[in-house]
């Protein structure tokens, strides 16, 4: 049963990943990039991570890949940019070395990795609230990624204004 | 399943997103695989979180919340990219990553 769901989300996600990086349409690559970010979000769940699977669901769905076709909308694509022979010599030139470094990674580690079948994972949620919230655990990175949070958000208001308009006598630009 | 088969999606979701990132003329496609690349790194961090730990506890979530921490990282990426996409298409009217070169007059 696992194996099953496994081979069906990763091949959803590979797969969604292969389209878009083929298609020749940018909106349908975002939307392929959806079918990606969902089969990782049940990848997650196989993995006992259930709180990180919803936060891939609300945050990469709901957030990142809106404001993806957001851009879309807002930029004149370029039709005929895809050159399918550039795009496999690219694939080529990145697959072949990552997969023999992979494998020889793969075959040199001796990972203490259980095999088998592995117990039940426990529900997650409460227990990363708890160490995001415990001064000894995550207290500091949780207080900066709020920060960062703010600070990233201003800062891409700030730079999505318009640009001013050129001073009156001054060059263009 | 065993921690190769997932090690093994993830390596091909990253090289999907290095390939999208060079291959495709857009600065969206760039933005898209760098997404990709990030979420293959977060399936390793889970993974390895889950099959070094099998037994749970506070060893087996460190994983996880690496992973929050780069989601969190993402989404200000994300933000932060996208305004630029836009400031620069309006200034140089192109999403071609290759078109602006103010720097090299």
């Amino acid at each position: 049963m696992e194996r099953i769901a496994f081979a069906l989300f990763a091949a959803i996600a590979v797969g969604g990943g292969l389209v878009a990086l083929f298609h020749r349409s940018i909106v349908h690559s975002a939307f392929a990039l959806m079918g990606t970010f969902l089969g990782i979000s049940g990848l997650f769940v196989l993995l006992g991570a259930d709180f990180l699977a919803v936060v891939q669901l609300l945050i990469y769905v709901g957030g990142i890949l809106v404001l993806i076709l957001f851009g879309l909308m807002l930029t004149k694509p370029d039709p005929s940019e895809r050159k399918l022979r550039r795009v496999l010599l690219v694939l080529a030139a990145v697959a072949v070395p990552a997969a023999i470094l992979v494998a020889r990674i793969a075959s040199a580690a001796r990972w203490a990795a259980a095999e088998g079948p592995l117990p039940d994972p426990k529900p997650a949620a409460r227990e990363i609230g708890f160490l995001f919230l415990l001064k000894d655990a995550y207290l500091i990175p949780f207080e900066l990624a709020a920060f960062l949070l703010t600070v990233a958000l201003v800062g891409a208001v700030f730079l999505a204004r318009q640009p001013h308009p050129p001073p009156p006598g001054g060059e263009d630009r | 399943m065993s921690l190769g088969a997932y090690l093994a999606v993830a390596t091909a979701l990253f090289v999907l997103g290095l390939a999208m990132m060079i291959a495709r003329r857009n600065l969206l496609y760039v933005l898209m695989g760098i997404e990709l690349i990030l979420n293959a790194a977060n399936l390793n961090f889970v993974a390895f979180a889950r099959y070094a730990a099998p037994a749970g506890g506070e060893a087996a979530l460190r994983g996880q919340v690496f992973a929050l921490i780069v989601i969190l990282l993402a989404v200000a990426e994300a933000a932060v990219a996208l305004a630029i996409v836009l400031h620069a298409y309006s200034l140089f009217d192109t999403v071609r990553p290759e078109e602006p070169d103010l720097l090299r007059e």
